[in-house]
């Protein structure tokens, strides 16, 4: 039995109808077309398909989507505007924090929601707390770390979009 | 006029896609927006580890609705056999089955829900017949596949009679989990007239489009086999995405439909073989000067149910367990048990890794025993570049071994000495934390050991504008190949690496291809693209002079370089665009292939004794652990790696492969582990309970360093393979944790298993406990 859900992605309204077992990550993935958001392991232990919900990082195949009615979904889609990567995105190119690349969005949105928190500039600890749900098996995580790091340290932290910053 | 000769190559450069990754925009098999009445593919599974199919009823699966075909052995029109060598492994499974997992038939349907209906309507009873799991259990049994190999030199036993240290022992490894971020995929299209077009993420292509074209008993030209990229290889798409997609394509050809088999992680580590777990015995022996002597060895991987790569494993492994170290007597027998397990398969070092913990584990416990530091201990017995000193086992000559110079420099850099004996110290006061330090030199044998296999093509397009397409005969799985490639060619046609395109990988423009598999990946389809480019810049050459206003002559004076083309030190100049319009108006081929085979490598197995690699790769590391005497727990704090990737082409890439092989082998030795049940179900079938290295498993302080003046001669512009060989760097640790559990019970044989996790640690540090309770009450008893 589906059900007409209203989901905020990435600013944009869609209406569409959902089994009541449909995860957030299958609606993006195979409803939205939205499939920068991965299917790593469907159990919440990767990380790959972390989302920001209400700027919070989400798992987003742990997460129902009709659950999400009238929160703000942020994905790895939403990052770059107008073509202007993000410097986070700007920053895992530069150091090449990214190699076969499918852990790569979940790894950003974590990082994402890391830097919008504000206050002092994280440390390599904070980041690899921040970073410590998301698996990766190419890089070793340093370059990760080091393109976290980078941002941190040479940007003053915007906040989330649309609000004020702390 | 001055030009700097810009040149891509022996820089650091971002990943060719990354600009896609962080995006999102990447896509893999599974992100392909589906096609018009794609239908999905799943699998009926053998319940048991090894049995006989009494009944298998598919006429109520059949009869679901949106159930399109449910299809068995007695479907497939070609040959029902999906295997990489030998015709050992059916398809689908006929009569009998060999492992909890394989295959028995496909369900195809609208929906992955109604696979799932389907596959619970299959009426399906197997009677159990004995199993046999793990290769002690084969070795008793006998229970072997096809063949011995030995490897011989000088008389072993006399030496070891000779010899002032002689000990034996036995050694296994455990398995290895690939755990690929992107799960096994593939996608086929049925298309005009019998034909094939399949996405898949594969390392091999070209076997895929083989394995499809014998299922469906149709020739190869009927199918081109595409992989845009693969979230991860490390091996284990090295043989088996060959199942899936002819899985699909066995269902596109019942149905007429586009098909995608795509297993979620579960399925995927319930299919997929693994490393292969590996039992071996040992005898060694050492003389008065503590250089080791003789080795031998009886070693025996446990292959799985079918063949797979597993004879070529088993080489490599007897290829590696000299390692770095000139052993004057040997003797390395290997064969390959044959168990009721998922058919083993390549996972990054290939056989190499198993056989390296042998030798290092005779090292670590003669070091041991004679109270020596273990670094020094190995560096006696390294290879030299003497005739007396560089002899492998099977007799080849190892031209300028680097182990010597690469512990030199890295013993210094690492302050590994000064190091050691403050780590000695701190244990002394310290009675619940212990720290230990622990080195491992490597050497690796680079080239496919089946000779026949180095081979590769490249097909470069130039357009009129002077754009330019690249295709070469390797995979990108992460690794970097493209980038690479796109470099070398950038480097040879003297244009920005803008100019060129990386195309998918795809057997209609490169055909009979080799694995992206073996390291060499670079140095096969460098050396092809490398021949491509020098092909189209001779014709363009004559070209050039013509828009130059020089003789033709001079041809061979012009210089391509960043989009100009130019004769250095005069005022002639002009551009890359400008040369290709011409020699497009001059009806000059802007296209051509490449080609490369590695010149003289060749061995025979049936006397042990060739040439089977082109050159080998050296390194180096120290690492520097804590472990936790209560809990088990331990860490890397520190480790320093120096590696030799020759003249590195990329070496932004090269630091990455490093780093990130170092971690992957952290995590074979000590926090993945395989737990199967006594029938032979895999229980650690998903990350909740199969643990890869997390980001806080990685060395607190992590030092790579690229060894500098390194070029290797005979290799693409003087670059080294890098892939495999920084694996069995990790083995530091198990050294490093060796030395920390020496303090534990100073004088105590360690008999520390892997993986190291902290269970096992802490069971050997209760059992080392255990051990001085038994020699003290001894001692009170004789005093």
């Amino acid at each position: 039995m589906k059900t007409l859900v209203s989901l905020d992605v990435n600013g944009r309204t869609y209406e569409i109808a959902v089994s009541p077992e449909l995860t957030l990550l299958e609606a993006l993935r195979y409803e939205l077309g939205l499939t920068g958001s991965k299917q790593g392991c469907d159990k919440g232990d990767c990380g790959a398909c972390t989302v920001l919900v209400d700027d919070r990082p989400t798992l987003a195949c742990l997460t129902l989507a009709v659950a999400v009615q009238g929160r703000k979904v942020r994905t790895v889609e939403s990052l770059a505007q107008a073509n202007v990567l993000h410097p986070l995105q700007d920053a895992f190119d530069q150091h090449g924090a990214a190699q076969c690349g499918f852990c790569t969005p979940g790894i950003l949105m974590s990082a994402v929601s890391l830097l919008e928190q504000g206050g002092d500039a994280p440390d390599r600890l904070s980041i690899k707390k921040a970073l410590s749900g998301n698996l990766c098996r190419c890089t070793g995580y340093t370059k990760i770390i080091d393109a976290v790091e980078d941002v941190a340290a040479n940007t003053s932290s915007p906040g989330p979009p649309g609000h004020t910053g702390s | 006029m001055t030009h700097s000769q810009k040149t891509p190559l022996h820089r650091p450069a971002p990943h060719e896609s990354c600009y896609l990754h962080v995006k999102g925009e990447a896509r893999y098999v599974h992100d392909v927006p589906p096609p018009p009445g794609l239908l999905h593919a799943a699998l009926v599974t053998s319940p048991v580890a090894h049995g006989r199919i009494v009944e298998l009823d598919v006429s109520a699966a059949r009869a679901l609705p949106r159930v399109h075909a449910v299809l068995t052995a007695a479907d497939v029109p070609g040959v029902n056999d999906c295997s990489a060598v030998i015709a050992d492994e059916p398809l689908l499974a006929d009569g009998e089955v060999h492992c909890c997992g394989q295959a028995i038939a496909v369900v195809v349907a609208e929906s992955l829900a109604d696979c799932r209906a389907a596959v619970a309507a299959v009426k399906l009873r197997v009677e159990a017949l004995p199993a046999i799991f793990s290769s002690r259990e084969a070795v008793a049994a006998g229970s072997y596949m096809n063949g011995v190999h030995i490897i011989e030199r000088g008389d072993v036993q006399g030496a070891l009679a000779r010899c002032a240290l002689r000990f034996s022992g036995e050694i296994e490894t455990s398995g290895q989990e690939h755990f690929y971020l992107e799960t096994h995929a593939a996608l086929v299209l049925p298309e005009e007239g019998g034909t094939y077009k399949i996405t898949s993420s594969t390392q091999h292509p070209s076997e895929v489009q083989a394995n499809v074209a014998k299922v469906l008993g149709i020739p190869r030209n009927r199918i081109v086999v595409e992989v845009l990229r693969m979230g991860g290889g490390f091996g284990g798409k090295e043989t088996q995405g060959a199942h899936l997609a002819a899985w699909a394509a066995l269902a596109a050809r019942h149905t007429g439909r586009p098909v995608e088999c795509w297993m979620n992680r579960d399925q995927d580590m319930l299919f997929s073989g693994k490393r292969h777990p590996w039992y071996s015995r040992y005898e060694a022996g050492f003389d008065a000067h503590g250089v080791l002597q003789a080795l031998d060895v009886f070693t025996v991987p446990n292959g799985g149910w079918s063949n797979d790569l597993s004879r070529a494993i088993l080489d490599r492994c007897l290829f590696h367990i000299d390692n770095a170290y000139f052993i004057p007597h040997v003797r390395f027998e290997g064969r390959i048990a044959r168990t009721n397990r998922p058919s083993n398969t390549a996972f990054r070092g290939f056989g190499a890794p198993q056989g390296v913990m042998i030798v290092e584990e005779v090292f670590n416990r003669a070091a041991e025993a004679l109270g020596l530091d273990p670094a020094e201990l190995r560096s006696r017995s390294f290879y030299r570049d003497d005739e007396e000193h560089n002899r492998t086992p099977y007799d080849f000559p190892l031209p300028g071994p680097r182990s010597q110079r690469i512990h030199e420099e890295l013993m210094e850099s690492s302050e590994y000495v000064a190091r050691r004996e403050a780590l000695e110290a701190f244990n002394q006061r310290s009675p619940l934390v212990k720290r230990g330090i622990g080195y491992q030199p490597l050497k690796f044998g680079v080239s496919f050991t089946h000779s026949m296999l180095n081979q590769a093509g490249a097909l470069v397009l130039i357009y009129s504008d002077g754009s330019v397409q690249l295709n070469h005969g390797g995979t990108e799985m992460g690794q970097g190949l493209h980038t690479k490639m796109m470099a070398v060619c950038a480097h040879e046609l003297g244009v920005p690496m803008g100019r060129i395109r990386a195309m998918n990988t795809a057997t209609d423009k490169v055909p009979n291809t080799s694995a992206t598999a073996a390291s060499a990946g670079t140095d096969l389809n460098g050396a092809a693209v490398h021949a491509a480019c020098v092909t189209l810049l001779a014709r363009l050459r004559p070209v050039a002079a013509k828009v130059l206003g020089v003789d033709v002559a001079r041809a061979p004076d012009i210089a391509f370089a960043d989009g100009q083309v130019y004769i250095p030190g005069e005022s002639y100049e002009t551009s890359f665009d400008a040369v290709v319009r011409r020699a497009y108006e001059d009806q000059v081929s802007l296209s051509s292939t490449g080609y490369y085979r590695t010149p003289n490598i060749k061995y025979d197995a049936s006397i042990g004794r060739g040439k089977p690699f082109h050159y080998y790769a050296y390194g180096a590391a120290v690492s520097e652990v804590e472990v936790n005497l209560l809990t088990g727990e331990h860490r890397v704090l520190r480790t320093d790696i120096l590696h030799d990737v020759g003249d590195s082409l990329v070496p932004s890439i090269d630091r990455g492969q490093i780093e990130g092989a170092f971690v992957q082998g952290l995590g074979w030795l000590s926090c993945e582990e395989l737990v199967w049940n006594d029938k032979g179900f895999l229980l650690t079938h998903s990350p909740d309970s199969y643990k890869i290295p997390t980001i806080g498993n990685m060395p607190t302080d992590f030092r790579v360093e690229l060894l500098q003046q390194a070029t290797q001669p005979d290799v693409i512009h003087g670059s080294k393979a890098v892939g495999e060989p920084p694996f069995l760097l990790a083995i530091s640790m198990v050294t490093a944790l060796r030395h920390a559990l020496a303090s534990v019970r100073p004088g105590a044989a360690i008999e520390l298993k892997v993986p190291c996790t902290p269970e096992a640690v802490l069971r050997e540090i209760e059992r080392l406990r255990e051990a001085v309770t038994v020699q003290e009450r001894q001692h009170e008893l004789t005093t």
